[in-house]
């Protein structure tokens, strides 16, 4: 198999004022090329230490992190790092470095030195993916949060990465600037073939992912595919996590004796689960 | 409310003067004020003083937004002719009382200095006005590039990425004051009377918020930039690349024609 990210037995701790937690413990995972994984967890699970660990902004205190094969723990592999695994985090306004959106989405490739056309070519095409190319000459401070976000997405994507690792991305915007981020984020990969992990707290952004990953107090507690993970609802109660509103429907249907499949996640899967069961039980009392 | 400041003086208008390069026009603008100083007669100043309606002219900014900068400092011009006028006695006497004596010459002089402040001021408005504060940030970091022989290459692009997000977050700032100001007048905050000291005291729950969120936002961006392969100024390219254009070789020849003049009148008149 083609991993993109590799994290072996990997152990963090932040050290401040001689205080020392660990963070993550002996904690691996890898991350095929070209899936779509999401991570959830709640507030304190280490989440974002993964995911920054992913992206080489911190470093292993054992253990080793590998992206396309490079260990992001040598200082000098740095660039080739960042250039390959991108990072995309909660609040827009705080990755916006300059003051005109085409000016931003240069900022990557300026620092990767590519000639002026190409960076030209590059910001173009970023901007059209994420759909913000009519915004090039804005200031960033007069878009709407879901904008913000696309145009630090475009940032990214301008330095033409493997992989995106996506700190909870929507939490800060409005329903609308939180769908416009997630069919962005779909869309790049299903059409550009970047891998995509996601960190996020909405249940509704796991459906279309290939792998669902649980973590709690920093170790992987559930990892499979979404109907795989959400089928052992009792087990992510248990650590204080919902499950989406289907799943949950569902399984409360089936705790009071309907006969009904575990972990199904989408709608209108759920929506065909309950047409059957409704056709199964009026068929069990009359004559059909 | 605060909202309203806007930030730096950027009048958005399709103008020769707004599309030159913004080198030519910040050296050009030096070049300008230093002959406001070199105009030693009126007529050299009268001619400098055209030449400046004129620019504004060809700005498309209104004269209006020229005078309100003019009013802004109306107390400094009236200070400078009063002491002027009081400091020269050369002259035939025109009114005296007192200790005071006003001269023909302390008038003259007074109406000169007065001139010349006003036309500094309205050029170099001309300079604010007609570029944006990023265009005049990339200028300085490119005029200043020379200095890299002298080992202050880093130096000058730290400033110049520093006035850049000062520039991008002074807004964001702006806008988060006034939501913390906001919450805290909810909350029963009284910010618009009491004394001097209370009013400060009153200030402190807001800027320690703002503090705190700013320390926050400076992590974020910091991570947030060496995510996008962000290693200071060295291998950095940039994606606009300012060219010199006809507009900008004829604007530096209309200059040294009009500072030969200056100089000219300075000798002949
Ligand atoms: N810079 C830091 N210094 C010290 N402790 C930190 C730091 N960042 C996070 N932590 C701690 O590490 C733990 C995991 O944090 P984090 O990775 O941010 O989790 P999550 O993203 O899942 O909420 C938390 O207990 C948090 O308090
Ligand atoms: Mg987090």
């Amino acid at each position: 198999m083609d991993n993109i990210i590799e994290v072996s037995d990997v152990t963090f701790e932040y050290t401040d004022n001689d205080n020392v937690s660990t963070v993550l413990k002996n904690l691996s995972l890898s991350v095929e090329r070209g899936s779509f994984t999401v991570i959830l967890g709640h507030n304190g699970s280490g989440k974002s230490t993964l995911a920054k660990l992913m992206s080489g902004l911190l470093k292993p205190d054992s253990g080793t992190v590998t992206v396309d094969g490079i260990t992001t723990a040598d200082e000098q592999n740095e660039i080739e790092v960042h250039r390959r695994v991108g990072m995309v985090f909660q609040n827009p306004d705080n990755q916006i470095v300059a003051t005109i959106v085409e000016e931003d989405v240069a900022f990557g490739p300026e620092n990767l030195g590519l000639p002026p056309n190409v960076i030209r070519e590059r910001v173009d095409s970023a901007l059209k993916t994420v759909d913000m190319y009519d915004y090039r000459l804005h200031a960033p401070h007069k878009l709407s949060g879901g904008q913000k976000q696309r145009v630090a997405i475009a940032g990214i994507i301008a330095m033409e990465p493997e992989c995106i690792v996506f700190d909870e991305p929507t939490s800060m915007l409005d329903p609308k600037g939180r769908r416009e981020v997630m069919d962005t984020i779909y869309r790049l990969n299903k059409e550009k073939n970047i891998t995509i992990v996601l960190i996020t707290h909405y249940m509704e952004e796991v459906e279309k992912a290939d792998r669902v990953v649980v973590m709690d107090s920093g170790e992987i507690l559930l990892d499979g595919k979404p109907s795989d993970v959400f089928s052992q609802v009792e087990k992510i109660k248990e650590i204080g996590l919902d499950v989406p509103q289907t799943t949950e429907l569902l399984y409360l249907l089936k705790q009071n004796g309907y006969e009904l499949p575990d972990g199904v996640i989408a709608t209108g899967d759920c929506v065909s689960e309950l047409l059957a069961l409704l056709r199964r039980e009026n068929c069990g009392n009359t004559e059909c | 409310m605060i909202k309203d400041i806007t930030f730096g003086q950027y009048f958005p208008a399709k103008s020769i003067i707004h599309r030159l390069d913004p080198r030519i026009k910040l050296v050009l603008s030096l070049m300008f004020i230093i002959f406001i100083f070199v105009a030693q007669n009126a007529v050299s100043l009268a001619f400098i003083g055209t030449l400046t309606l004129l620019f504004v002219l060809i700005s498309r900014v209104p004269v209006s937004l020229f005078l309100k900068n003019i009013k802004a400092i109306l107390f400094v011009i009236i200070l400078t002719s009063v002491l002027n006028a009081l400091y020269v006695t050369t002259g035939n006497v025109l009114l005296e009382f007192w200790i005071i004596k006003i001269t023909a010459d302390g008038v003259k002089r007074a109406l000169f200095m007065s001139a010349r402040i006003i036309i500094l001021i309205i050029s170099s408005s001309l300079l604010t006005y007609t570029t944006t504060p990023t265009e005049l940030t990339d200028a300085i970091e490119r005029l200043l590039k020379p200095l890299r022989f002298i080992g202050l290459g880093e130096a000058v692009h730290v400033m110049a990425m520093m006035i850049t997000i000062a520039l991008r977050f002074i807004p964001t700032l702006i806008e988060e004051t006034d939501k913390i100001m906001s919450a805290q007048k909810a909350r029963g905050a009284d910010l618009e009377s009491g004394t001097l000291f209370e009013r400060i005291k009153a200030l402190i729950p807001i800027l320690v918020p703002l503090l705190i969120s700013s320390v926050r936002r400076a992590y974020d961006l910091a991570e947030a930039m060496e995510c996008r392969c962000y290693n200071g100024g060295s291998g950095r390219q940039r994606m606009k690349q300012l060219k010199l254009a006809g507009r900008d070789y004829l604007s530096l020849a209309v200059l040294v024609v009009c500072m030969s003049a200056i100089i000219a009148f300075n000798i002949i008149f």
